[in-house]
């Protein structure tokens, strides 16, 4: 079975020229519908919106961080299943420890490069 | 230990009493008594005395000298300098960020309108131009790192001069509490003693 490209991913980040170079990078391994949030609410409102089949998002951010959106995901009936990938500049072991505790898929530490994404991705989506 | 609130209010009474006079009056109007008492004391309690009327001093020089470092320089002038030149610097790495970024989409295009080896290098040259431009990310978290520092310090800084230099002004003195998540948000750790990629997955293994 191979992954489907065509879904849609919601990459969540505070940082516009992340989100860019995100989206870039996604568009690189054929994943070309992207979708961009600026903080957990405005994602959330996006994900209860429409169909997605992969979050993306940065943890530090506000007013809704990253970690509390994966909480709201994972307590939605219709989101839960969702596969999350936190990609953060946060890498202490507690932060690691709390989203894994929160349902996290995986986590991925910037600076990161390329091949770390695809291999996530891949990963989460039932191919790693 | 006295109650500091009641101290406060039996001096103000007095000073409502006696709006006329003088701190510096009152230490001499001690000074003189204890003068008096001279005969009455031992060796080691007027040596005693001598010490705390010395500490004395040495405290109203200390409040006089924080009282005139001139605080309003530092959160006036110094403070908003030093976050407004952050702030700029922000501002041009995103800039140039996005400058590099939109030929980079460029290439990416033209790219896909060529094949074979041509192409591989052209997007291979991009991804690495894409991973290397999350430099601005990280950067602008570490400037909002140093920001708050300094704000942290002009608040310190306040409110050391408001107790012991007596210069007026409300000074901030409780933190708000933290929520619980806050301890998780430090941002990027230093690269000699922060966990890599490597660290992290095995980390995530433990769980499985």
């Amino acid at each position: 079975m191979s992954i489907d490209k065509s879904m849609n991913v919601l990459i969540v980040d505070d940082y516009k020229t992340m989100l860019r170079i995100i989206r870039n990078l996604l568009k690189q391994i054929e994943f070309n519908n992207v979708e961009e949030a600026t903080d957990g609410a405005e994602a959330l409102g996006k994900l209860r919106g429409g169909n997605f089949g992969l979050v993306i998002s940065d943890w530090n951010m506000a007013p809704m961080t990253g970690l509390q959106l994966l909480q709201e995901v994972r307590a939605d009936a219709k989101l839960k299943s969702t596969p999350f990938i936190m990609v953060t500049a946060e890498s202490k072991t507690e932060n690691v420890v709390a989203a894994k505790q929160a349902g996290v898929s995986n986590y991925i530490v910037k600076p990161f490069n390329a091949e770390t994404l695809r291999d996530k991705i891949e990963k989460v989506l039932g191919h790693g | 230990m006295a109650d500091p609130d009641r101290l406060d209010e039996r001096l103000a009474e007095i000073r409502a009493r006696h709006p006329g006079s003088q701190p510096e009056v009152v230490a001499d109007v001690v000074r003189a008594v204890l003068a008096t008492m001279s005969g009455d004391l031992s060796g080691q309690e007027t040596s005693l005395l001598a010490e705390v009327e010395a500490l004395g001093h040495t405290i109203a020089c200390a409040k006089a000298e924080i009282a005139a470092l001139r605080v309003d320089d530092i959160t006036d002038n110094h403070i908003p300098f030093a976050t407004d030149e952050l702030d700029a610097i922000v501002e041009h790495t995103a800039t140039a960020t996005n400058a590099i970024l939109s030929s980079c989409e460029t290439l990416d295009n033209v790219a896909s309108s060529v094949t074979g080896e041509c192409a591989a290098r052209l997007q291979d040259a991009t991804t690495r131009i894409y991973e290397a431009c999350s430099f601005q990310d990280i950067t602008g978290q570490r400037i909002t790192k140093v920001v708050a520092t300094l704000k942290a310090i002009e608040s310190k800084v306040a409110q050391i001069v408001f107790t012991f230099g007596g210069s007026g002004g409300s000074v901030a003195t409780k933190v708000d509490a933290l929520p619980a998540e806050a301890a998780l948000l430090n941002g990027p750790q230093h690269p000699t003693v922060a966990m890599d990629q490597s660290d992290i997955d095995k980390l995530l293994a433990s769980f499985e």
